[in-house]
């Protein structure tokens, strides 16, 4: 066959196609509507447009009455918009983090936690309320500290062995480490548990996770994390889809793999530990977030990383809706109703997935 | 032009490659064989800058261990034998992932890398594959469009591992013409190859590996010869030679 150029004039479009602006917006909506219920649901019902006037009376200038009287306006400003923005951090960290996971280690179920985050949360949270609480030296942020050291500890501890085990030249080797970790952590954690029994409700609904304590402190210090590395992340959209091809062609490519291998496993990481701090362990979100955009929209990471972020902290918003509501007054775990619709979403996504990475 | 002077890959204690010395000028394809286990592909990848290696590797006379990973890029494109098509991304978005050495880390495609991913698609005649994703085309259009994304590179040096395993006769023909006639536009073509008889007909010049070392080199007709066919892959075959070429046929032995 012969092969010449061909006329001009056919110049095929040549795109990648990203977010795109249909699912920019209905994401965009989605999240949005998500705040709105989750600032309006609850046993005192706010409507919407108090909402929007209550807050546009905080701003210099606006002639906006504040129609909302004290208790309303407590309830409204320090109970329910601390804990909206909170699940709306996490969520979307959660979410970005378990995305990046899953491209940086080409692999379809990988999740924020893959590395040892939760082991090592579980575990430094567990000491902190066996020790620090029973020796009433702890404050409210000696648990989420140890929570987030133990993370931390937990991933280099991860690092330095899959390193040790040849993780330079494939990432098996780095979460076979993950593995042995999480398995280490959680045998002292569980060890720890069974000395102190008296402890294990309070640990136990630690580790369920929830928002139900949620302060605007937890919102700031949670924050600098979740803008940092979701920034990171979201810088490193192109670079994902370039490692999707593989160690050897993403380097022939010209990309230093390791090194952006280990950006965005840091990043990942540092924000995953400082949302899982101040929330207990969330499971599923990162799973079912990322693959409901790469059914929905495209497999590109253009596209995923972006919508995980915003669709992330939708979905966390209205699950924290539903774990206050249905057994209104009291209160379901987190993790509990994330699982509870995760796990047979999942069991879709694994039915449907045949073929896509 | 890419060269190399006694390059020596090893692996622990093994060396995969022994001391092999050649250079590939622009419009010239070198074809690496061997039996398997012989060091093609080793050596293919030590040129890549995917293998640590002794020796030097050049480039236009440039020691590539001084240039960058991104300016090597720029230089070498290199197909595995195996490549990696995510089946849900686009024949477009595949091909436009081969301008990455031409785009800053967190940028995005500028208007000439998308012109540069299109002349590409054009030449290997995918225009109307550009918006289908990848896990729809059959081996044949599968491995056009791998050549693609390596001609966006817009690297002079080509490397390809096994360009036509898998393939079908005919769509090993198409695809070894495609890479004929791409260094008709001057590139330098350096290929592994399996299928000797294919091997002598494309490439003028045909370095036979055995063992990490280099036994023969030169054009088919010296090489390709039935001693040297017996000798290193251990092949009982019947060399037929003529104006069309060297044809290398496997014989029963009794």
């Amino acid at each position: 066959m012969a092969v010449t150029a061909g006329p001009a004039e056919a110049m095929p479009r040549v795109e990648a196609r990203g977010v795109g602006l249909r699912a920019g917006l209905v994401t965009l909506v989605f999240l949005v509507a998500a705040v709105a219920i989750g600032l309006a649901v609850g046993p005192i019902h706010i409507g919407v447009g108090s909402i929007l006037r209550s807050a546009l009376s905080y701003v210099p200038g606006l002639p906006v009455h504040q129609p909302l009287d004290a208790l309303d306006r407590a309830v409204l400003w320090q109970v329910r918009a601390p804990r909206v923005a909170l699940a709306g951090l996490v969520g979307g960290m959660l979410a970005v983090a378990g995305a990046s996971y899953q491209g940086v280690f080409r692999n379809p179920l990988a999740d924020p936690y893959l590395l040892g985050v939760a082991g090592g949360a579980g575990l430094g949270a567990t000491l902190a309320i066996v020790y620090a609480a029973s020796a009433a030296a702890g404050s409210n942020w000696t648990v989420p500290l140890a929570a987030f050291g133990g993370a931390i500890a937990a991933v280099a501890a991860t690092y330095v062995l899959g390193r040790s085990a040849g993780a330079v030249h494939t990432t098996g080797a780095l979460v076979l480490a993950g593995v042995t970790v999480a398995t280490f952590t959680a045998a002292v954690q569980t060890f720890v548990q069974q000395r102190h029994t008296d402890v294990l409700q309070s640990v136990y609904s630690w580790l369920l996770g929830g928002f139900s304590t949620a302060t605007w402190s937890d919102v700031a210090v949670c924050a600098p994390y979740v803008a940092v590395s979701s920034l990171v992340l979201v810088l490193h959209r192109r670079v994902l889809d370039v490692l999707s091809l593989g160690d050897d062609e993403a380097s022939s490519l010209g990309v230093d793999v390791s090194r952006a291998r280990f950006a965005i496993v840091v990043a990942a990481t540092l924000g995953t530990a400082a949302a899982v701090s101040v929330s207990g362990l969330i499971a599923f979100v990162g799973i079912i977030v990322p693959h409901t955009i790469r059914l929905l929209v495209s497999t590109s990471y253009r596209a995923v990383v972006p919508l995980s972020l915003a669709a992330g902290a939708g979905f966390l918003v209205l699950t924290d809706v539903l774990a206050r509501t249905i057994l209104s007054p009291a209160e379901l775990p987190i993790g509990v109703v994330t699982a509870f619709f995760g796990a047979p979403f999942f069991a879709v996504v694994l039915r449907t997935s045949r073929g896509i990475r | 032009m890419i060269e190399t002077r006694d390059l020596w890959v090893r692996f622990g204690p093994v060396a995969a490659v022994r001391g092999l010395s050649f250079r590939a000028e622009p419009g010239g394809w070198t074809a690496l064989i061997g039996p398997n286990g012989a060091g093609k592909t080793s050596a293919l990848r030590a040129l890549a800058g995917l293998a640590a290696y002794e020796g030097e590797v050049l480039l236009d006379g440039r020691d590539v261990r001084r240039l960058g990973r991104r300016a090597v890029a720029r230089l070498v494109a290199f197909v595995p034998q195996k490549p990696e098509t995510p089946p849900a991304l686009t024949v477009a978005e595949y091909v436009l992932l081969g301008r990455t050495p031409h785009i800053p880390y967190f940028g995005g495609e500028s208007r000439h890398d998308r012109e540069a991913a299109a002349s590409a698609l054009r030449r290997l005649e995918l225009e109307r594959f550009a918006e289908r994703p990848l896990g729809s085309l059959s081996g044949g259009e599968l491995q056009r469009a791998v050549l693609a994304r390596a001609l966006a590179q817009e690297a002079p040096v080509l490397l390809l591992d096994e360009p036509t395993t898998a393939l079908d006769l005919g769509r090993q023909q198409l695809v070894l013409e495609l890479v004929d006639a791409l260094r008709g536009d001057g590139l330098t073509v350096v290929t592994t190859m399996h299928d000797l008889t294919l091997a002598g007909q494309y490439a003028e010049r045909l370095i036979l590996l055995d063992e990490g070392s280099v036994v023969a080199e030169g054009a088919a007709a010296e090489v390709l010869s039935a001693p040297n066919v017996a000798a290193h892959y251990g092949a009982n075959v019947h060399v037929v030679s003529n104006e069309a070429g060297v044809f290398i046929l496997p014989v029963r032995a009794r």
